[in-house]
């Protein structure tokens, strides 16, 4: 193997693609985030090509790794390309991070969230969300909506805010009116925002016990901070947050990328 | 991609549910002849020693659900003030009726369901089933006789057995009204016999599985036990089990699998997604996993039947159904199961409306996990209703499963 070698994850999220590329080192050679949109090949077509900084060195990639929700949509000219769940790749990336620890994984997506555990170095369990948008990124995004402010805003809101207005709603749709309507009566935007990180932080602490070291991954952890510090205030201990929450999936592919590359 | 190796018995089969569904249509249609309709685990025994034709409406809707009908007709039952979050067995079934539609017609050439005398349904499944054949009893203006089981027992006493035999043999007096036919006690330890046999020899079907690799899945089973639901009692089902017994007989001689290259060995608990059953089998396929046992498949095995004491031995195999047991006593079952079929892992299907199938609700795969030391994984979907299943979701689930369980 060339040490100019490249292993590249893409990880094709339902609201994201993702793409990492490593060295043979595992250094990060290039990644790339973009609007999966509606046509899942060409995201992750553009997606790596972006990852190699518009170079043309489709051929120093030796190993390609897809996960996610689009994984099986992923075709790449010449390129074979084998398929992982973002489960797997998710606990892959943490025993990267965090090598030798028993770790209880929280991924927050866009449509799901996840909890995965790893034990010895390997996977004991995971659980997803049931069928409800409640506790993952989809809620931010419907109250946000609702609000009329940028889903991005929302962390910096809730930053502002040290009395939280709990929200009693566990229902996406149902929560949201309750927040406007506890805005005319009165309650500050920063709490009813900070009561809205508590209640997903509510709800996903109801998918498993929360056991060992807590890391937090994904797309809403990336985007705010104010989350994590929910979790540590709720855990009354510190946890882990890997240093690109959105990329991690990804990550986790390409290592799969240069294990399956290397072993060949 | 490796292919889902027909079963040849199957073609006999498709004779034996059209000549059981062709023969209910001649009965509904003859004056002298009398059809009761009876709840899946209800006493098909006893109906069939007053020799009435039993229709069973869980059979029914299981065709909707397997055809990917019943969203179609879950609404209609919905608009008439049954909820949706209760079973859509129920929901689909009274659904196609109010739209006077049923799957009989395409698969068995029979316009309608067969008209009721009477409707016999057993507790011991759940609560729906009652109000389910409470709508019929209304709706046809005929009786409507139950049998109330005592519930989520430990272990089966006496006094439970007692409980539920006074009520069989109450009902058997209704039923020698309603039939117009005396009881004859040979003619019900003659009913009581053959369902003993039907149940042993499924059993020998089902326990072909245990070999590794297996000759049998789940998937097969729910297709399979068609005879063992409607037909016990009848000869005409301990004929088809001999022969899908020998035919699984030679496969597990000539080294056949039902799953080429069998990897993983899968234990099913609770309902199957009856519209996704070739979807889940072919996923368990490609990923060389073989679902080799279910407590679903399980449920029609009736060996505490004894033709010499056939009241008692009724109520104690009715009412000692795994469904009825307690959370302890279901969790000895799976611990058995595990062992026995060599289990590498488990699902739970947790159906949204049917929590009486669905063991996840008070904690069980968890203490299943420590127990065990099996790992399991719960997928939500449900048996007839596929607005609450997601596919990307349970593939996935499914697929990492299998991932945990390879150590990738
Ligand atoms: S056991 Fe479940 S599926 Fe069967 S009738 Fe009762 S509620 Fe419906």
């Amino acid at each position: 193997m060339s040490h100019n070698s490249l292993f590249a994850g893409i990880d094709v999220g339902s609201s994201f693609t993702k793409v990492v590329l490593l060295d043979p080192a595992k250094n990060i050679y290039g990644s790339d985030i973009r609007f999966s949109g509606t046509n899942l090949r060409i995201a992750a077509e553009h997606g790596l090509h972006t990852a190699l900084q518009h170079n043309n060195l489709d051929s120093r990639i030796k190993r390609i790794v897809a996960t996610g929700f689009g994984r099986k949509n992923v075709v790449i000219d010449n390129q074979n390309i084998s398929a992982i769940t973002e489960i797997s790749c998710n606990a892959k990336a943490a025993q990267f991070y965090y090598p030798n620890k028993a770790l209880s994984i929280i991924d927050i997506g866009g449509q799901d969230t996840k909890i995965i555990k790893t034990r010895d170095g390997k996977r004991i369990s995971f659980k997803m969300n049931r069928k409800c948008a409640a506790g993952t990124g989809m809620f931010l995004e419907e109250l946000a909506l609702k609000l009329r402010v940028q889903p991005t805003d929302l962390n910096s809101l809730a930053s502002e805010s040290s009395n939280p207005n709990s929200i009693s709603s566990y229902c996406t749709v149902f929560a949201a009116t309750e927040i406007l309507s506890r805005i005319r009566e009165g309650a500050a935007l920063e709490d009813m925002v900070r009561g809205a990180f508590h209640s997903v932080v509510k709800r996903v602490m109801e998918i498993d016990v929360l056991e060992n070291e807590v890391v937090l991954t994904g797309g809403v952890i990336a985007h705010n901070p104010t989350i994590v510090e929910i979790f540590e205030e709720e855990l009354g201990r510190s946890v882990f947050v890997p240093p690109f929450p959105q990329l991690f999936v990804a990550l986790g592919a390409a290592l799969y990328a240069l294990e399956e590359g290397t072993s060949i | 991609m490796s292919k889902r190796k027909p079963i040849h018995a199957v073609e006999e089969l498709r004779n034996v549910a059209t000549d059981y569904y062709q023969k209910l249509d001649r009965a509904s249609k003859d004056p002298f002849q009398k059809v009761a309709w009876c709840s899946s685990v209800g006493p098909a025994e006893l109906l069939l020693a007053f020799d009435f034709k039993v229709y069973y409406p869980e059979n029914h809707t299981a065709m909707l659900g397997s055809s990917r009908i019943a969203n179609k007709y879950i609404p209609v039952a919905v608009a008439q003030g049954y909820s949706p979050e209760i079973c859509s067995y129920l929901t689909s079934d009274i659904g196609a009726f109010l739209m006077k539609e049923t799957p009989l017609t395409k698969a068995y050439r029979v316009e309608e369901v067969p008209k009721p005398d009477v409707l016999v349904y057993n507790t011991n499944q759940c609560r729906d089933i009652q109000e389910w054949f409470a709508f019929y009893a209304r709706t046809f203006n005929v009786p409507l006789l139950g049998i109330h089981s005592p519930k989520n027992i430990e272990e089966i006493n006496q006094s439970h057995i007692n409980y539920v035999e006074e009520q069989l043999k109450q009902m058997s007096d209704s039923l020698e009204k309603i039939s117009g036919n005396d009881f004859e006690k040979k003619k019900l330890e003659e009913t009581v016999h053959l369902s003993l046999e039907t149940s042993n020899l499924w059993t020998e079907v089902l326990e072909t599985a245990i070999v590794v690799p297996s000759p049998f899945t789940f998937f097969d089973g729910c297709i399979h036990m068609l005879p063992a639901v409607v037909l016990r009692g009848e000869q005409i089902s301990v004929d088809y089990y001999r022969l899908l017994s020998q035919e699984l007989e030679e496969r597990v001689e000539n080294g056949v699998a039902a799953v080429e290259n069998e990897k993983y060995r899968l234990y099913w608990d609770g309902m199957p997604i009856w519209g996704k059953l070739r979807v889940n089998s072919e996923q368990f396929l490609e990923l060389r996993a073989c679902v080799v046992a279910s407590t679903y498949c399980n449920s029609w095995i009736f060996s505490d039947l004894n033709p010499q004491v056939p009241f008692s031995s009724m109520a104690k195999a009715y009412t000692g159904l795994f469904i009825n047991r307690s959370e302890s006593s279901k969790e000895k079952y799976l611990q058995e199961m595990t062992k026995k079929y060599q289990i590498d892992g488990i699902i739970f299907h947790n159906a949204r409306t049917c929590p009486y199938n669905s063991n996840t609700s008070y904690g069980m795969p968890k203490r299943i996990e420590e127990q065990t030391e099996v790992p399991n994984l719960v997928i939500d979907a449900d048996l007839n209703d596929l607005n609450v299943y997601s596919e990307e979701q349970t593939k996935t689930n499914i697929e990492a499963f299998i991932e945990q369980l390879a150590g990738i």
